[in-house]
C-alpha cells in the first residue's frame, strides 16, 4: 500500500490506471451495466405491469443510477485520496443542478396552481 | 519525514496527500491541472443543461393545440440513438486504454469506430429534426416544441462539437504521436464524450421515456 507509486495515485477523472485488462474490464463492467439499465428503462416505460403512476419517478431513478455508472466506470471517479478534487467539484455541480432544476419545477409549478385559472388558460397565457 | 506533513491541513488542501499541491514540491503537474480544469468546465456545461432541463419541464405542456410528447417521439429510435452513443462512449474508453500504450493502430481505430458511431446518433437525430419540421413541428410551432429543440439541439450541437474535436485529435495524433500535450488533449475529449453520454441518459429518459409513457 505505500509502497505505491506516487504517481499512479495522482490519476484525474478518466485517466485509467493498473493493467491493461483490468482497465478493459473495467470499460466492459460498464456498457453491461449501462445496458442492464437502458434496458430496464425501456421495458419499464413500455409495460403495463407496474403501477402507473410510479413509472416516471422509477425511471428517474434508473436514469440516475445509470449516471452513476457511467461516472464511476467511465469517468473514473473514486473515493481515493487522489480523486477528492474531483468529487468535490462533482458534488457541488450536482447541488447547482438540483438547485436549478427543483427550484424552477417547483416555484413554475406552484405559480401555475396559484394562478387561480384552468390549465387550459393557463396553457393559452404560457403560449406569449 | 518532511516539516511539511506536519503542518494541519487547512482550506483547499489535498486531501490524502502530505503536501498542499502548492507548497515545496510547486504547482502539481499538467497532467492533473489541465483535466481538473477541463472537469470543471464539463460540470458548469451540465449545469447549463440542467437550465435547459428545467424550462423544457416547465413547458412540456405548452402545446399551444400542436402536437404533444406522445404523438412526436418515436421509442425504436430514440433506442438506436441511445445504443450508438453508449458504443461509443465504450469505444472511446478503449481508444484511451490503446493510446496510454501508445499503439498508434489500435488507437486510430477505436477513434474512428467511436466517430462512427457519434455519426450515426447524430444522423438519427438529424432525421428526427428533419421528420418533425416537416410534419410542422417545429420549434416555433408551440412553446413545448421551443424548448425541446433547445434542449435536444443543445446536446446535439454539443456531440457534432466532439465530431469536429475527434476528427482533429485523429489527425494530431497521426501526425504529431503520442506526444504529453497530445494525450492530454485526448483526455480531455474522452471526458467530454462521456459526459456527453451523462446528459442523453437525462434526456432519453426525461424527454423521450417519460414523454410517450401512456
Amino acid at each position: 500500500m505505500t509502497e505505491r507509486d506516487p504517481e499512479l495515485l495522482n490519476v484525474a477523472p478518466g485517466e485509467p490506471h493498473d493493467s491493461m485488462l483490468s482497465e478493459t474490464l473495467s470499460y466492459v463492467i460498464g456498457l453491461a451495466l449501462a445496458l442492464i439499465l437502458t434496458g430496464i428503462s425501456f421495458w419499464v416505460a413500455s409495460t403495463s405491469v407496474l403501477w402507473g403512476p410510479g413509472v416516471a419517478t422509477g425511471l428517474v431513478v434508473l436514469a440516475i443510477a445509470q449516471m452513476g455508472v457511467h461516472l464511476v466506470f467511465f469517468l473514473h471517479i473514486t473515493s481515493g485520496p487522489d480523486n477528492t478534487n474531483n468529487v468535490l467539484a462533482l458534488a457541488f455541480g450536482v447541488l447547482i443542478v438540483f438547485l436549478v432544476m427543483v427550484g424552477t419545477i417547483w416555484i413554475m409549478a406552484h405559480m401555475n396552481a396559484n394562478m387561480g385559472v384552468s390549465p387550459e388558460l393557463m396553457n393559452l397565457q404560457m403560449q406569449h | 519525514m518532511s516539516t511539511i506533513s506536519e503542518t494541519p491541513a487547512i482550506g483547499l488542501t489535498h486531501g490524502g496527500s502530505e503536501d498542499t499541491g502548492l507548497g515545496h514540491r510547486g504547482p502539481e503537474s499538467k497532467s492533473i491541472v489541465v483535466p481538473y480544469g477541463f472537469w470543471l468546465f464539463v460540470l458548469s456545461d451540465m449545469v447549463l443543461f440542467s437550465a435547459l432541463f428545467a424550462s423544457y419541464a416547465t413547458l412540456v405542456h405548452a402545446t399551444d393545440g400542436g402536437p404533444a410528447t406522445n404523438q412526436l417521439f418515436d421509442r425504436n429510435l430514440v433506442a438506436i440513438e441511445t445504443m450508438a452513443l453508449l458504443l461509443s462512449s465504450f469505444v472511446c474508453g478503449l481508444a484511451m486504454i490503446t493510446a496510454k500504450r501508445k499503439n498508434m493502430a489500435w488507437t486510430q481505430i477505436w477513434l474512428v469506430v467511436t466517430g462512427l458511431f457519434g455519426l450515426v446518433f447524430l444522423s438519427i437525430e438529424l432525421f428526427e429534426f428533419g421528420k418533425m419540421i416537416g410534419e410542422g413541428a417545429g420549434p416555433q410551432r408551440s412553446a413545448f416544441l421551443s424548448a425541446f429543440f433547445t434542449l435536444v439541439g443543445c446536446h446535439g450541437a454539443h456531440v457534432t462539437a466532439g465530431l469536429l474535436w475527434l476528427g482533429t485529435m485523429i489527425a494530431q495524433i497521426w501526425a504529431k504521436g503520442f506526444r504529453q500535450d497530445i494525450t492530454r488533449r485526448l483526455l480531455c475529449f474522452s471526458v467530454f464524450w462521456h459526459a456527453l453520454d451523462i446528459i442523453w441518459v437525462a434526456i432519453f429518459t426525461i424527454v423521450y421515456l417519460i414523454g410517450t409513457l401512456p
